[in-house]
């Protein structure tokens, strides 16, 4: 850690990054390197090396930092980010950006299951697929996914947008309470209480701006969207099954 | 919550490095399993010497040296060796498997027997998974075949006879992460067919179930369909054979699994950094087994 420690008494200002090789320093000390006071302003740049599967690599940011880190992350990585832009040059495990509230976190691979969950703000993108319950609970995060999502995307969706290039496994926006869902490919099924929706202008609008935003060369007129039917928000007995 | 590794491997230049390539992945996934752990390794030499039978037993307070008196008598001019690994001892005899599974259960009739057959050898113990390693000697092991268990146990006690691997049929192993829901209804099944438990583990019901699928002639791929048509509950399975070596997880697939593969090898985990030291895991295909899928490969 001596490197680090280094950098906290000198922090260099400029271009150049602050690297931090995780097959020497612990997690514990990044993150606590990268919450401390003015971080945006004495070291606005970091480049994690060697994360190896390490979980809970650069959570809870809440400065204009840009942390990119090469390799594949653990559990995790980036979740609670606030203002922070979070690049991962490889897979990310369980619930990357899990809870975000702000700022841009992107994974160049694929991502496993609960990728962005429970998120209110921000926007993730996977260039890659994202796995199992993508997006569940979302809480108006932007998640915008190169590949395909599995099972259970969007469950229990309350506010967002979901945008999958690919295909859409089983399930997709089940007890959706709101949340929008652009699918470019085939939805294997929907969840209950999610229907498609018809694409208006200001939708075509919307999702060409996530595309753009994302870095993703799609046409939005090849999407379908996908919605709460809301059918299930109050209870009604014939609706007992669905629950 | 538990940890599976398991490690196939292609290249026969990494067989003396089995046993070091495979502690390192356990000790990745201590995290999820502290309670207890247990290995199973295929082609052993220490363990499972070439036209030996490979018997490994929980003996409890007997020693190795008593053991190996008890069992010479019993089986003279056999060349019978008894190796000490901690909490379990491995019994080995120029003789057949059935004969010598025979000879340890009437011989030490209070003794379990965690695994048995020409090439594996399943070792077990309570305590810190990287404790264990030491005590197994894993890191001097070789073959060609690893699997790997930490346990957090939720169904059942925390004793050596309730680790995993559970390994109930000839060279066979089975790890779980997860908990089956209907393993009562299984287990009273199994018995009336005519099928002895050691435990009360939900895990060894689905050995159990696995071992009479390949008894009745199945390969290991369709007995893990028929596993996944029968049991209800949460599952990451990592089933292996002397010549399989297969994953399959659940419907929901809310318990982990990473697979990495290369020509020199084929690697389970739970989690990617059990798999990040492990030599050309940078240019090997990762990828998450799908729900329900059934993954195998062959030696």
């Amino acid at each position: 850690m001596a490197a680090l420690s280094e950098v906290l008494v000198e922090p260099p200002v400029g271009v150049e990054p602050t690297t931090v090789d995780l097959s020497t320093a612990d997690v514990r000390a990044l993150n606590g390197a990268l919450h401390a006071p003015r971080v945006a302003e004495t070291s606005p740049r970091w480049r994690v090396l060697h994360p190896d599967g390490r979980h809970s690599i650069a959570v809870g940011l809440d400065a204009e930092v840009e942390v990119e880190v090469d390799g594949h992350v653990g559990y995790y990585c980036a979740g609670m980010n606030k203002a922070a832009t979070v690049t991962i040059n490889g897979n990310a495990g369980v619930g990357v950006a899990e809870n975000m509230m702000s700022g841009t976190v992107r994974v160049r691979g694929n991502a496993s299951q609960s990728a962005a969950a429970t998120a209110h703000g921000g926007l993730l993108v996977v260039e890659g697929s994202a796995a199992a319950r993508c997006g569940i609970s979302m809480k108006g995060v932007d998640i915008v996914v190169g590949g395909d999502v599995g099972h259970m995307s969007a469950f229990m969706g309350q506010a967002g947008r979901l945008v999958v290039c690919g295909d859409a496994g089983d399930a997709l926006g089940d007890s959706l309470y709101e949340a929008r869902i652009y699918v470019q490919g085939s939805v294997k099924s929907l969840g209950a209480d999610c229907v498609e929706k018809e694409m208006r202008a200001e939708h075509l609008a919307e999702l060409a701006q996530l595309l753009t935003a994302a870095g993703m060369d799609a046409d939005p007129a090849a999407f379908a969207r996908f919605g709460s039917g809301r059918s299930l928000y109050n209870f009604h007995v014939d609706n007992a099954s669905a629950y | 919550m538990c940890g599976i590794v398991g490690l196939h491997l292609r290249e026969p230049s990494l067989y003396p490095r089995l046993g070091e390539l495979l502690t390192g992945m356990l000790c990745q996934v201590t995290e999820r399993g502290p309670d207890s752990a247990g290995v199973a390794v295929y082609g052993d030499p220490r363990w499972s010497p070439a036209g030996h039978a490979s018997v490994s037993v929980l003996t409890g307070a007997a020693s190795a040296a008593e053991v190996a008196g008890v069992l010479r008598a019993a089986l003279p001019g056999t060349g019978l060796d008894v190796v000490d690994a901690g909490q379990t001892l491995v019994v080995n005899a120029a003789t057949g498997v059935d004969q010598l599974v025979a000879a340890v259960r009437t011989a030490l009739p209070t003794a379990v027997v965690i695994g048995q057959g020409e090439d594996v050898a399943v070792l077990k113990g309570v305590g810190h998974p990287q404790v264990l390693a030491a005590e197994f000697g894993l890191a001097g092991a070789q073959g060609w075949q690893g699997v790997a268990h930490t346990r957090m146990a939720t169904e059942s006690a925390v004793t050596p006879a309730h680790c995993h691997p559970f390994s109930v049929g000839p060279d066979q192993c089975l790890v779980h992460n997860g908990s089956f829901a209907n393993h009562a209804t299984i287990r009273r099944e199994l018995k009336a067919a005519g099928v002895e438990f050691d435990s009360d583990n939900d895990s060894e019901v689905g050995a159990r179930f696995v071992a009479a699928q390949l008894a009745a002639g199945y390969d290991l791929e369709k007995s893990l369909k028929l596993l996944c048509e029968r049991f209800d509950g949460f599952y990451t399975l990592l089933v292996a054979t002397r010549d399989s070596f297969a994953v399959v997880r659940d419907a929901i697939a809310c318990k982990p699994a990473v697979v990495a593969e290369t020509p020199q090898w084929v690697a389970m985990a739970s989690e990617y950094r059990a798999l990040a030291g492990l030599p050309g895991v940078e240019s090997a295909r990762i990828f998450e087994p799908e729900p329900e899928e059934v993954y195998a490969w062959q030696r």
